[in-house]
């Protein structure tokens, strides 16, 4: 556990942002106005596999009040290559493609045509007039069916990717996966007990309550001006620079203030489009999905099958894990089954494993991330498997996960070793919380538990800090701030400096004036724009060594930095604000200026407890008591920890016990609205209990773990096996919404 | 010398070989010497020269972004495995 004591670190200042958040003079996308500027509005395929014949945009351009359409006739032929987008790579022919169809239509909701007009009425209006000719073809939307030899073919070029190894024949499987881990097979003939189960998951989707907007207006010389809502500033630009082939240098995105993205918001869409149309119109452009158009034509995370088998010795070690994963890539390749692969026996020290993955394409929107994307669908599935080993030998299911947590030197299972991580840590707190130590009594309820790990990354991000003359700072740096990171990256700054986290003014910076800086996701902007924060705050302190040597008449040499950021020279020591203020006055200005690159995952583990109630005669289940603990290494702003936590934590209640795409039998979505769409709302869930783990992490000055993603992971294996304990009835498919759960139930008893 | 992990869909290249120890300064030199051991092996990681985008490196549990010009050291370990993104 970490021990330093800290001035800043580890408070809870107001967030810098919060005022103008609470008081709603945050400017988002849909806020931002430009002088002419017109509304945009996209016409989406109504089917969900259709080759399109024609489109004729004629009668939509001579309507009154339309400025512009473009179709996909407008949009730059893309090279099929791959481009590296910090976080991840994309096909840009796919990218462009699904941003606007160019021969077919591979899901509803995809873009076919756009209209440009004075205001949004008229450009749907007008939309409406464009006659697309379509030649519907069978879809599929099961990712069984579409890994069938028969199954409709969404690609005609596209053959499946062993690791290098090329398919010969087309098919809807573009990535297979496969990892060992020592002798799986051996190592089932030598257990004594076995565990295994197929698990189906939906298809959810972020749910974030701002949807995808996007303002452009691209000028007379070339330069395309965008403000978005987007998790990555950089990434945006690179995205709609490649696809509308165009220079980097000649597009300047905007990261407005953000109304969640959880992943969902790295991969372009509307911006490209709303580019064209201005240009096209000669007048700035914006575009606001609706709710329907962000549910079906964005990025949700994948549904999934999987086969999971443990086998484990009577002493209730495991020593063999084997996984067939099949996730939904959607429409276009590259899904989460990378991750789902790697993170399905991530938290447990299992010997042999065997893992096959397989990424699918369908007929449903094109996947993205989603807090640990991949992770939870496996947890779901080993967590489980997980409950059912302890209940075969014996063994409490917290003391199954004990004795075989992962730890310093395990091994993954696609290879690396682990550095110093904290589940062993988390399942101590678990032992050791009020909650588990707390009865649970009462007819048809239950207790579960699981366990769940994320990665966290690093990657780049800069920072900038210019002194005032009062000593204060303006920070600016270039990380998308949705959970509060703009106050936890000053935190750190302020920190190193000896200063309060209100003598930081810190900026989200738009690509011009910020430093390079990667996405908001992977659980890196604390970690690495945190780091980056503090290695500005000591470039700061380095020249202002240099500077006060003149000052005082000594070598930078004789200059000590205390740990409270005070200056020592000699017999005189002032603080950081002191001697700013006096070199300001003795003619000097000072910005201190950081980019970094750390490179190591930062390794989220997490436990989560849940105590449920099941109606027995709806099937209905009520969260009564839920605690969520997890390493972040060391906590910067509590607060926002705990708001991670929670927020994740709720997201997978949601994933577990409600939402899901349904689809109609034309393989088009059935509750494209928040009001069929069942995400849980503040009535649904009991106040989520926190334990903030510290183990420190030795890769980060402050010791921080990335805390975002982890928390989504727990939540759906843990509420089934507290279905489990609360009806003797095991659930392998999510949702466990009323109706399946109680079906299932009344399966079970039947069978009994 | 740095212990290099064969992927397991590469081991049909390596007769089944799960590790190998080869002395080399960076990745480019391990994956010249992987393909002059095991044919063919270069060709299933890299693209354009280049390790392929949806793969990266990991060295020493580090997953550096630096491809072939990335740095190895005499003991280190060092494993091919599926680019990851977040969210």
């Amino acid at each position: 556990m970490t021990s330093t004591q800290y001035r800043v670190i580890g408070s809870r200042p107001v967030r810098h942002d919060g005022a103008d958040k609470v008081t709603g003079k945050a400017i988002y996308t849909a806020d931002t106005k430009l002088p002419g500027m017109l509304a945009g509005f996209v016409l989406r395929s109504p089917h969900a596999h259709a080759k399109i014949v024609s489109i004729d945009t004629s009668e939509a351009e001579t309507t009154p009040g339309v400025h512009a359409v473009v179709t996909g006739k407008d949009f730059p032929n893309v090279e099929n290559k791959m481009a590296d987008l910090g976080e991840g790579s994309v096909n840009l022919a796919y990218l462009s493609s699904n941003c606007m169809a160019q021969q077919k239509v591979l899901y509803r909701g995809h873009a076919v045509a756009a209209v440009a007009a004075t205001d949004v009425h008229i450009a749907e209006a007008a939309a409406k007039k464009i006659k697309v000719e379509y030649e519907v073809l069978d879809s599929v939307t099961w990712v069984l069916d579409a890994m069938k030899e028969d199954a409709p073919l969404l690609h005609a070029d596209l053959v499946t990717d062993s690791m290098g190894d090329k398919a010969e024949n087309p098919s809807n499987i573009p990535v297979h996966l496969h990892f060992e881990k020592g002798d799986a097979g051996k190592a089932f003939e030598e257990a004594d007990v076995i565990v295994e189960r197929e698990f189906k998951t939906a298809t959810v989707h972020q749910g974030y309550i701002e949807p995808h907007a996007v303002v452009a207006d691209y000028n007379e010389d070339g330069r395309l001006k965008i403000w978005t809502a987007t998790q990555g500033s950089f990434t945006a630009r690179q995205q709609t620079a490649e696809v509308l082939q165009i220079p980097l240098g000649n597009v300047l995105v905007t990261p407005c203030e953000i109304g969640g993205g959880f992943g969902g918001k790295i991969t372009v869409y509307l911006e490209p489009t709303a580019a064209i149309l201005s240009k096209k119109s000669g007048r700035p452009v914006r575009i606001t999905m609706t709710r329907a158009d962000v549910f079906e034509a964005s990025g949700p995370t994948p549904g999934s099958f999987m086969r999971v088998k443990i086998g484990a010795k009577n002493d209730g070690t495991m020593i063999a894990g084997e996984a067939w994963l099949a996730y939904d890539a959607g429409a276009y390749p590259g899904g989460m089954i990378g991750p789902g692969c790697m993170c399905v026996f991530s938290c447990y020290d299992i010997e042999h494993a065997v893992v096959d993955g397989y990424d699918v394409c369908l007929n449903k929107p094109k996947t993205s991330a989603y807090r640990a994307p991949g992770a939870t669908q496996v947890a779901f599935a080993t967590e489980q498997l997980v409950d059912e080993l302890a209940a075969k030998l014996g063994m409490c299911e917290l003391e199954i996960r004990q004795k075989n947590a992962v730890k310093e030197g395990s091994r993954r299972v696609d290879g690396p070793v682990y550095p110093p991580i904290g589940l062993e840590e988390c399942l101590q707190a678990v032992q050791n919380s009020d909650h588990w130590n707390t009865p649970l009594e009462g007819p048809n309820r239950g207790r579960g538990i699981a366990a769940g790990f994320w990665f966290g990354c690093g990657l780049k991000s800069s920072a900038a800090c210019t002194v005032n003359s009062d000593g204060t700072i303006n920070l600016l740096e270039g990380s998308t701030d949705i959970g509060g990171s703009r106050t936890s990256i000053a935190m750190q700054l302020a920190e190193v400096l000896g200063l309060e986290a209100d003598d930081i003014n810190p900026m989200v910076g738009d690509t011009d004036t910020a430093g390079y800086t990667d996405v908001t996701g992977g659980s890196r902007v604390t970690f690495a724009t945190g780091m980056a924060a503090y290695e500005a705050g000591r470039d700061l302190q380095q020249q202002m060594k240099t500077l006060a040597a003149d000052l005082w008449d000594c070598s930078a040499d004789e200059i000590t930095v205390g740990e409270d950021g005070s200056f020592t020279g000699g017999d005189k020591t002032v603080g950081f604000k002191e001697l700013a203020t006096e070199l300001f006055q003795a003619g000097e200005h000072l910005v201190g200026r950081a980019t970094v690159s750390p490179e190591c995952p930062t390794n989220g583990f997490g436990a989560q407890i849940a105590d449920i109630e099941v109606d027995p005669e709806t099937g209905k289940v009520t969260v009564l008591r839920y605690t969520t603990i997890q390493d972040a290494g060391k906590a910067i702003h509590p607060s926002y920890v705990e708001g991670q936590l929670q927020g994740g934590t709720v997201q997978g209640i949601g994933w577990a016990l409600n939402e899901e795409y349904f689809y109609k039998a034309d393989d088009t979505m059935a509750n494209a609205s928040f009001l069929d769409y069942r995400m849980p709302t503040m009535l649904d869930v009991p106040m989520i209990d926190t334990i903030i783990v510290e183990t420190g992490n030795p890769d980060h000055p402050y010791g921080v773990r990335g805390v975002g993603e982890t928390p989504i992971v727990p939540p759906p294996a843990a509420l089934a096996n507290a279905i489990f304990n609360a009806t003797n009835t095991r659930m392998t498919e999510l949702p466990m919404s009323p109706p399946k759960l109680w079906k299932a139930m009344q399966s079970n008893q039947t069978s009994e | 010398m740095a212990t290099v992990f064969i992927p397991a869909q590469l081991r049909e290249l390596s007769g089944g070989v799960q590790s190998v120890e080869i002395e080399a300064r960076n990745v480019r030199e391990i994956v010249d010497q992987l393909d002059e051991m095991f044919p063919g092996f270069k060709d299933r990681i890299c693209t354009d020269g280049n390790i392929s985008p949806s793969l990266q490196v990991s060295i020493d549990s580090i997953m550096t972004s630096r491809g072939m010009i990335a740095k190895v050291k005499p003991q280190s370990e060092v494993h091919f495995i599926p680019a990851i993104g977040g969210g």
